[in-house]
C-alpha cells in the first residue's frame, strides 16, 4: 500500500524573537537575536519574548495552573491550530492526534534552595526534608511539572482530544514525535495530528542538569559555528507546533499546505565511539533522497562538543548545501529543537526563500533560489540523531 | 488454519515473551502465585523516614537494590529484570541483539534529592543562590548526574543492553503509560515497519518527593494501618490509591514472524484504543464520555462486540472518583452485559505501579487467559452500592476467559485500553 503524503498545514511559533510567522520571518531577515548574558550570568540564555497569553489561553485560571513552559507550549499550539484553520472545529479537534515532546516543568527554586542550604549547613535531618516538602510545595505544582501535562493543558484549552502521547528524552523525543506522526498518517492510522514541543530557557533549575555535563554556554553569545574555543549551548525558549495531515484530509477541507513532510528518520548513534555521530548522519542522508545542489538544511546544532564538531564534519562533506543553524538565533530549545527546524523549513518554503545566513565564520552561505527541499537536522547534545525532508508541494 | 491477518487486513500482533516485577516478587511464576492467592505487596515504607507523611505505605520493590539509590536507577533495574525474563521466554534474537525497536514507559526523570544534596554540600559559599550552586555542579565532578538524569537515560541504557534497533522512544501518558507503550508497539507492527517490538513499562518512584506530590493532590490512601488493607478498589470506604513500583516487559511480534520461527504464542493484542479527556487536569468528565469513547474505540479497533469481552481488568485505582467513573463508562458501553462481566483490580494487591501499570496489568490479563482464573480484588469487604460490578472479591475465580479488556485512565486526561485474547480472532 502506497504511503499517504503528509502535509504541514499549520505552524505555530512563539520564541525569544516573538510570536507568529510574520514576526519570525522579519526577525530572521533582520538577523535579530534575543540573547541575555546577564540574567543568569555567566550563563547565556534566550528568554521568551514578552507575550500576552490571554490571546490563546483566555482563562486566567488555566494560566495559573501552568508553569511557563506549559504556557509557551499551549500558546504555540493554539497558533498552529489557528494557522491550520482548525481552531474551535470540534469535529476535527475531537479526533486529532497529538504527540508532544516534553521535558519536565519548573521546580520551586526557592523551596529547593532553602532545603539545600539547610542541608549544607547541617540543619536538615532526613525527617525534615519531608516536612519542608509537605509544607512548602504548592499542591498543584506537580501538575505544572508532569511531562504529559503540556498535552493535558492543550487538550483542556484547545480541545485537542483524539489521542495524546508525550515522548520524553531531550532532542530525540521531538524527532521521534515527528517520525511517529508521519508514519501513522502515512499508513492511514491517523488523519491529522498536532506535533510539537515547548521549552523555557529562563530557568536556573534546568541549568543544573546541563551544568553537570558542562554543556551550558557561558559569558558571551556567539554563532554556534564560532564556539570551538568556548563550546556549549545557550538554553533557548520556544514553543514550536505543527499541524500535520494527510493530503486527502487537507484537500477535503480545503486546507492549504505550507509544505509537505516527506520523510523523518532517527537514529541512536553509539557515541562512545568517536565519529559515531558523523557516521550516523552519513547513514541517514541517503534515506532522504536529496539533491545536494538544490537542497538547503536547517540544523539544530547545539554548539556543544563533540556533537557539533562531528556534525560539522558531516556538513563539510556536502559543501553545496546552504546551512542555517537555529542555535545561533534561538539558542538550544532542547525538545523544541526539531519542531522549530520543521517550522522554519515549512515557513521558508511557503515564503519562497531561505532566510539569510547569520554566521561570521562563513559556514552558512547565502542562497537566493526558492527552496524546494529543506532538510531539517537534529543532533542531540548527548544522544539521538535525526533528519527530516520538508519539500514544496507540487 | 488461522488467518495471518486480522479482519481489517493488518498483521496480527501476538505476545511471545513477558516479564514482570512487582511488590509481590520477581517473575511471572511468583507474581501469579501470590496474585491469584490474593496476597498483598503493600507494606509500610522503610526506604526513607516517614515523618510528616500522611501516607506511610506503598508497594515498594525492596528486594531489588541499586547503589547509589535513585528512583531512576531503580526504574532502570526493574526494566532490565522484566526485559530479561520476557526475552528469555520469547527466545527472539540473541543476547544483546533484539531485532526491533524499544518503546519505554517511564516516569519523568529529574535530579533527585540525594544527588541535589550531595552537590549542595560541596558549595563553598554560605547561603548560596542558584548561580553559586551551578558553579559547583560544573567542572566534571558530577558529570555522571547528567548521564543519569537526562530524560532519555533509561532508554539509552536499555537500548544498549538489549540491542534494540533505531531510536528508542521514552514516553509518558501518566497512569496509562504502560498501555501506550504497548499501543505504539502494536501500531509499528501493523504498519509493517518491524516484525517485533520490545515494550517495557517501569516505575521505581517511591521516594519522598513523589509521595509528597501525590499526597498534596489528595490522591493517596491514608489508611496506613494495616498497609495491606489500604488499596480497596470498588469498596465504599476506599480513599485513594497506593503508590507502587514494578515493571512489565512484553515482546510483541507479528503472528507471521512468530509462527515462522516456531515461537510459542502467549496471547494476542487484539485491539488498542485511546481517547483524551479535556475536562480537568486530574478529574475525569462527569459524564464519562471520554472513557466511554476510549472503550468503544478499543472494541472497534479489535473488531469486537461488547458481548465478546468476558473479563475486565479494571484500572481500579481505589480512588473515590476513578472507580465510580469506571463503572459509569463501562456500564454505558456494555449495558446489560455489564453484570455478566467479572471485573477485578490487580491494584488491590500490587498497588498502583503508575507508569508501569498498563503493562503490568496487561501481563496479568494474559496470565488470566492462560490459567483461566481471574485474580481477586482483595479488601472487598464493603462493596460500594454505586458500583454494582460483578467484582471478583477477595478470592480468585475460575472462569472461561477468552477476551480481556485492560483499562488505564490517568492524570492529564489520558485514557487507554487494550483487548487481549488467547487466540487470533
Amino acid at each position: 500500500m502506497a504511503e499517504k503524503e503528509v502535509w504541514i498545514t499549520g505552524v505555530g511559533l512563539l520564541s525569544s524573537l516573538g510570536e507568529g510567522l510574520d514576526t519570525h520571518w522579519d526577525a530572521l531577515g533582520a538577523k535579530r537575536v534575543n540573547a541575555d548574558e546577564k540574567r543568569l550570568a555567566p550563563y547565556v540564555i534566550h528568554p521568551i519574548a514578552p507575550v500576552s497569553f490571554d490571546a490563546q489561553i483566555p482563562k486566567k485560571g488555566d494560566q495559573r495552573q501552568m508553569e511557563m513552559w506549559q504556557r509557551i507550549g499551549t500558546y504555540a499550539a493554539g497558533l498552529a491550530l489557528d494557522s491550520a484553520g482548525v481552531k474551535g472545529n470540534q469535529e476535527i479537534l475531537s479526533r486529532m492526534d497529538m504527540i508532544i515532546a516534553a521535558g519536565g516543568g519548573e521546580r520551586d527554586l526557592n523551596v529547593d534552595l532553602a532545603i539545600m542550604n539547610a542541608d549544607a549547613q547541617g540543619k536538615l535531618p532526613p525527617a525534615l526534608l519531608n516536612e519542608k516538602l509537605m509544607n512548602e510545595l504548592r499542591p498543584t505544582l506537580f501538575l505544572a511539572q508532569l511531562s504529559n501535562l503540556l498535552a493535558g493543558n492543550i487538550a483542556i484549552v484547545h480541545g485537542v482530544c483524539g489521542t495524546s502521547r508525550t515522548f520524553m528524552g531531550e532532542e530525540a523525543a521531538s524527532i521521534d514525535a515527528a517520525r511517529i506522526a508521519v508514519a501513522r498518517i502515512g499508513a492511514g492510522q491517523s488523519d491529522i495530528a498536532l506535533v510539537g514541543a515547548a521549552h523555557n530557557g529562563d530557568r536556573g533549575d534546568l541549568l543544573m542538569l546541563y551544568s553537570f555535563g558542562d554543556f551550558a554556554l557561558k559569558e558571551q553569545h556567539t554563532s554556534v559555528w564560532a564556539r570551538r574555543n568556548n563550546p556549549g549551548f545557550a538554553i533557548g525558549s520556544a514553543g514550536a507546533f505543527l499541524v500535520m495531515e494527510s493530503r486527502e484530509h487537507a484537500e477535503a477541507r480545503g486546507a492549504k499546505p505550507y509544505a509537505k513532510l516527506t520523510k523523518v528518520v532517527a537514529d541512536l548513534a553509539k557515541r562512545k565511539q568517536p565519529g559515531a555521530v558523523t557516521q550516523s548522519l552519513q547513514a541517514m542522508w541517503p534515506q532522504l533522497g536529496v539533491n545536494d545542489a538544490n537542497a538547503m538544511l536547517i540544523t539544530g546544532a547545539t554548539g556543544a562538543e563533540p556533537a557539533t564538531a562531528e556534525e560539522r564534519e558531516f556538513l563539510g562533506q556536502h559543501p553545496g548545501l546552504a546551512v542555517r543553524a537555529t542555535g545561533t538565533t534561538f539558542g538550544h530549545t532542547m525538545e523544541a529543537q526539531f519542531p522549530l527546524g520543521l517550522a522554519l523549513a515549512a515557513l521558508s518554503i511557503s515564503r519562497g526563500a531561505l532566510y539569510p545566513a547569520n554566521d561570521p565564520t562563513g559556514l552558512e552561505v547565502e542562497k537566493t533560489e526558492a527552496p524546494t527541499q529543506i532538510v531539517v537536522l537534529g543532533v542531540g547534545h548527548w544522544q539521538g540523531e535525526g533528519m527530516a525532508l520538508v519539500e514544496a508541494v507540487k | 488454519m488461522t488467518a495471518p491477518r486480522d479482519k481489517f487486513g493488518r498483521p496480527i500482533v501476538v505476545v511471545t515473551g513477558m516479564g514482570i516485577v512487582t511488590s509481590l516478587g520477581g517473575g511471572k511464576t511468583d507474581n501469579w502465585k501470590r496474585l491469584s492467592a490474593g496476597e498483598s505487596g503493600i507494606k509500610t515504607v522503610t526506604r526513607f523516614p516517614l515523618d510528616s507523611m500522611k501516607t506511610t505505605m506503598a508497594g515498594a520493590v525492596d528486594f531489588v537494590t541499586v547503589d547509589p539509590f535513585s528512583s531512576t536507577s531503580l526504574s532502570q533495574r526493574l526494566a532490565e529484570i522484566a526485559a530479561e525474563e520476557a526475552l528469555e521466554q520469547s527466545g527472539i534474537g540473541s543476547k544483546g541483539d533484539f531485532p526491533g525497536p524499544l518503546f519505554l514507559a517511564v516516569a519523568p526523570i529529574e535530579t533527585e534529592w540525594p544527588q541535589r544534596l550531595e552537590v549542595a554540600r560541596e558549595v563553598p559559599t554560605k547561603d548560596f543562590g542558584i548561580i553559586e550552586y551551578l558553579a559547583t555542579c560544573s567542572g566534571g565532578k558530577f558529570a555522571h548526574f547528567h548521564r543519569r538524569f537526562t530524560f532519555g537515560s533509561v532508554a539509552l541504557s536499555l537500548a544498549e543492553t538489549f540491542g534494540t534497533k533505531g531510536s528508542p522512544i521514552s514516553l509518558s501518558t501518566a497512569c496509562a503509560s504502560g498501555a501506550t507503550a504497548i499501543q505504539l508497539g502494536v501500531e509499528a507492527i501493523r504498519r509493517g515497519e518491524t516484525d517485533a517490538t520490545l515494550c517495557i513499562a517501569t516505575d521505581g518512584s517511591v521516594n519522598p518527593e513523589a509521595m509528597v506530590r501525590f499526597s498534596l493532590l489528595s490522591a493517596l490512601s491514608t489508611q496506613n494501618d494495616p498497609p495491606q488493607a489500604a488499596s480497596k478498589p470498588f469498596s465504599k470506604n476506599r480513599d485513594g490509591f497506593v503508590m507502587a513500583e514494578g515493571a512489565g516487559a512484553l515482546v510483541l511480534e507479528s503472528y507471521d514472524a512468530a509462527i515462522a520461527r516456531g515461537a510459542r504464542i502467549l496471547g494476542v493484542v487484539a485491539g488498542c484504543g485511546e481517547l483524551t479527556d479535556s475536562f480537568h487536569r486530574t478529574r475525569s468528565a462527569p459524564d464519562g464520555k471520554p472513557a466511554i469513547g476510549c472503550v468503544r474505540k478499543t472494541l472497534a479497533d479489535a473488531g469486537m462486540e461488547p458481548e465478546q469481552i468476558d473479563h475486565i481488568n479494571a484500572h481500579g485505582t481505589s480512588t473515590p472518583e476513578n472507580d465510580k467513573m469506571e463503572y459509569l463508562a463501562t456500564s454505558a458501553v456494555f449495558g446489560e452485559h455489564t453484570k455478566n462481566i467479572p471485573v477485578s483490580s490487580n491494584k488491590s494487591m500490587v498497588g498502583h505501579t503508575i507508569s508501569a501499570a498498563g503493562a503490568v496489568e496487561a501481563i496479568f490479563s494474559l496470565l488470566t487467559l492462560e490459567h483461566q482464573r481471574i485474580p481477586p480484588t482483595i479488601n472487598y469487604e464493603v462493596p460500594d452500592p454505586a458500583i454494582p460490578f460483578d467484582v471478583v472479591g477477595n478470592k480468585a475465580r475460575d472462569a472461561k476467559v477468552t477476551a480481556v479488556m485492560s483499562n488505564s485512565f490517568g492524570f492529564g486526561g489520558q485514557n487507554a485500553s487494550l483487548i487481549l485474547t488467547r487466540e487470533p480472532a
